[in-house]
């Protein structure tokens, strides 16, 4: 169905009541005092009014108008019918009926038509040159905002009876909620003991403060359907222009003064006994607990916003040098392990007030932490200008179009992650225009446009940050892949991959499958140099493909860098720390367990096998054996791999330290950290030991 | 799941034209010509809101809302009287009856989504 279905449906309507016109016209001229007749041509004038305006039938609202009009004085007896006005409602009749049968007629003679019956209708309208011109002038006046704000203090008391007519005050008070900044508050002192509630019954009133910059027509609107049953009182406090000049918030007894809540004696006598006046009025009975809150909440947003209007003014940045930022975060990571070891200490000695402190002190480090991670963020917005001209200028080299369109330019990383991201995506941004993105020849043949799109976007997911890399290029046929890489000898033959697993095999060493070598890219360096970059940040790499539609890289990255959340495991006598982003489950290996395996290092998760590496192995710590260990199954890509350690001690919020050069190096071990009792825990690089685990097996294998 | 609106009017060029516009905004819509079919039309269902029109043959906009007033599972159900702007005194014994809110014929599309996203939430 649409508009001129329904133009067809008010057509043969208003036929129908103009041929009810045509009728009562005749038999008023017999009878022109039954108002049974006149009520009737009302009706169908009413209709033919109201429903045409409804299809656009704008002209014939217009001239419909004025003829109803007169009836209507008619119907009330103050216009008596005579012959002339039979007449002339007939030719307005005709009229009608030929707009109808041509709305599009915009000839001068239809034009001089309606004009000679309107002006004659008009003749019949006492005052007649006040009659309307424009049934249009009805339509509402477009809401005006202005830039001045208003703050109005709104109460909206509610017939007891308000469920009954179907009205929810939640959706009203919502309805204000959109026009402007608000806050509400709820009286409920009218509320009876539950014994006498009527559970069909609104007892409660609200108090609403708005600050909108909407007139306040706006304001009235919203209880336009309940304003003759309902109490409502809308009154302006102040403009924000009163804030330019000296302006005190009010007095709490004033306000509740302005609001009659109380008079000017309860007042005086309150203030009298100079104490928190809401404290004596409650006490005294002079008004509730509700009125007052209702008060000290209108007193605080008018603050609020006297504050906000002000702070528009001075607020501003102020550059500062990086290494004084480098410099505060390592300060307080030494703090939260200084704080951590207060804590520790006070726990040990029950000192209620030492406690005290403590916890004082913690909650103030990790705020301060907080709030130094946030100064250290960058928008990954800043990037995108280089990675632009850079699309751009590839593309150009390459001969092929192509277009990067960016996403998420709003999302913070850490400055530090930031920089260390630039060479890992410039890398992939080459291979994607480079291998991704066809020559516009073959997408015109593949029927694809023949500028080609590369996305770079940024978003939030929980504690970690996606940046992923898309292209609408030519994607990647995982048989070829798989091809190459038994062709260099990294994976078998017999190998049973899935395709997904076959794509992560671009990022192992030594892997290329550009057919042939471009300055570009194809050197077979890149993927694998990417995937370390990106470890190296804590993060992850995944690849999604489809041959024919393109492929996306997307990278997972921590916020940060400083602070991680870690697990803290005991091996032997020493602890471990594993970040905690990559830790799915712990759960216990049985003595049982290791001899089912038979000797392969292999778990049954819930019917899943998961492998798993024997830490204490690895690092060679000797201590005796356990009849219980833990795995810690951690998620590294698209596999799970476990971490045997003796025992899982606690989730430990960990401040990474950097290992001296001379450790630099050692695989396995990303930093350490510093506990709360002064000892060190090396944090557990699971990617790089995972690799190292590889090697080590795939030596002995050889 | 969308919302259902039981509408009740004797003009089908009204009647299709809310129709026309409440689908197009997402409601279900249940169609009534009088108010002896709404009630019949209302029994046993779920209709989170009626719009009904005030003069129509068998029984009327008003006669309708004090109907519905009375049955327990539609007491509180939001209703839309369409009234026409020379009926000020009608809109008051609506509001009497137990009517949610007005919409003065005529009224354009956007008018009856704005009223009933105003009622309906």
């Amino acid at each position: 169905m649409n508009l001129e279905d329904n133009q067809k449906v008010f057509k043969e309507e208003a036929y129908e009541k103009l041929a009810e016109i045509e009728e009562t016209m005749l038999e008023l001229e017999d009878s022109p005092d039954d108002s049974e007749l006149i009520s009737k041509a009302f009706r169908a004038l009413h209709t033919i009014k109201g429903s045409g305006a409804m299809f656009d039938f704008n002209d014939i609202v217009a001239f419909t108008h004025d003829i109803e009009n007169v009836y209507d004085l008619v119907r009330d007896n103050k216009i008596p019918v005579t012959k002339e006005l039979i007449s002339l409602t007939l030719s307005a009749h005709d009229h009608i009926k030929n707009m109808l049968d041509d709305p599009d007629n915009e000839s001068e003679e239809m034009f001089e038509k309606r004009n000679e019956i309107t002006n004659a209708i008009r003749s019949f309208l006492p005052g007649n040159n006040k009659a309307e011109d424009d049934v249009n002038l009805q339509a509402e006046v477009e809401e005006q905002l202005s830039d001045v704000y208003t703050i109005y203090r709104i109460r909206f008391k509610p017939d007891q009876e308000l469920f009954i007519t179907g009205t929810n005050p939640i959706l009203l008070l919502n309805e204000l909620r959109e026009i402007g900044e608000s806050v509400v508050a709820a009286h409920t002192d009218s509320i009876p003991n539950l014994k006498d509630i009527n559970p069909e019954f609104c007892y409660t009133y609200w108090d609403i403060i708005l600050r909108t910059n909407s007139e306040i027509s706006a304001i009235q609107d919203v209880f336009i359907f309940v304003d003759d049953n309902c109490e409502i009182d809308i009154q302006k406090i102040s403009k924000d222009d009163d804030f330019d000049i000296e302006f005190n918030e009010k007095k709490l007894g004033d306000i509740l003064l302005d609001r009659g809540d109380i008079d000017a004696s309860a007042l005086q006598q309150a203030l009298q006994k100079q104490l928190p006046v809401g404290e004596i009025l409650i006490k005294e009975g002079l008004a509730d607990s509700d009125s007052i809150n209702s008060a000290l909440a209108e007193q605080q947003f008018v603050k609020k916003i006297k504050d906000t209007v002000r702070k528009v003014e001075v607020s501003s940045s102020i550059r500062v040098a990086s290494e004084k930022l480098d410099k505060l975060v390592d300060l307080v990571g030494e703090l939260v392990t200084g704080q951590a070891r207060l804590s520790q200490i006070a726990n040990n000695t029950l000192n209620s007030d030492l406690l005290t402190v403590a916890e004082e002190i913690e909650r103030l480090t990790a705020e301060l932490r907080d709030n130094t991670m946030s100064v250290r963020m960058l928008t990954f917005g800043t990037t995108f200008n280089k990675f632009k001209r850079l699309v751009r200028d590839l593309g150009s080299d390459l001969g092929k179009e192509i277009i990067l369109k960016t996403e998420g330019a709003e999302t913070e990383l850490d400055k530090t992650v930031i920089e260390q991201l630039n060479d890992p995506l410039v890398h992939i941004l080459r291979n994607s225009i480079d291998h991704g993105i066809e020559p516009p020849e073959v997408r015109k043949m593949s029927n694809k446009p023949v500028q080609g799109t590369v996305t770079l976007s940024a978003k939030y997911s929980g504690a970690h940050v996606l940046i992923s890399i898309q292209d609408d290029g030519a994607g990647m046929k995982a048989e070829s892949i798989k091809k190459k890489a038994v062709d260099k000898g990294i994976i078998t033959q017999d190998a049973k991959m899935t395709d997904n697993e076959i794509f992560q095999l671009i990022f192992m060493p030594g892997f290329s499958t550009a057919e042939k070598v471009t300055n570009v890219s194809g050197r077979g360096v890149g993927m694998d140099v990417v995937k370390k970059g990106i470890e190296s940040l804590r993060g992850t790499v995944d690849v999604i493909s489809q041959p024919g539609k393109g492929t996306t890289i997307t990278l997972k990255l921590p916020l940060t860098l400083a602070i991680i959340d870690g697990l803290l495991v005991k091996i032997g006598p020493e602890n471990f720390i594993l970040p905690l982003a990559a830790v799915k489950e712990c759960i216990e290996l049985t003595r049982q367990d290791v001899e089912d395996a038979h000797g392969r290092h292999v778990i049954n998760v819930r019917g899943q096998i998961v492998p798993y590496i024997r830490l204490k192995d690895q690092f060679k710590i000797k201590s005796k054996k356990l009849d219980i260990e833990q795995v810690v199954i951690t998620e590294i890509g698209n596999y799970q791999i476990g971490f045997v350690v003796d025992s899982v001690i606690d989730q430990h919020q960990t401040v990474i330290k950097n290992l001296s050069k001379v450790y630099k190096n050692i695989d396995g071990i990303s930093g350490a950290t510093i506990m709360a009792d002064g000892t060190v825990s090396l944090i557990i690089d699971i990617n790089n030991l995972l690799r190292l685990v590889e090697h080590e097996n795939l030596a002995q294998y050889n | 799941m969308s919302k259902t609106i039981l509408t009740a009017d004797d003009s089908a060029s009204v009647r299709q034209m809310v129709t026309f516009t409440l689908k197009n905004s997402g409601y279900e819509v249940i169609e009534s010509i009088d108010g002896v079919d709404a009630l019949q039309k209302l029994e046993g269902k779920k209709i989170d809101m009626v719009i009904t029109d005030l003069n129509m043959p068998n029984m009327n906009g008003i006669e309708l809302i004090k109907e519905i007033r009375q049955i327990p599972e539609h007491k509180f159900v939001p209703i839309i009287l369409l009234t026409t702007e020379s009926q000020a005194e009608k809109k008051q014994e609506g509001k009497k009856a137990g009517a949610t809110g007005w919409i003065v014929k005529p009224f354009k599309p956007e008018q009856l989504i704005a009223v009933t996203k105003k009622v309906l939430g």
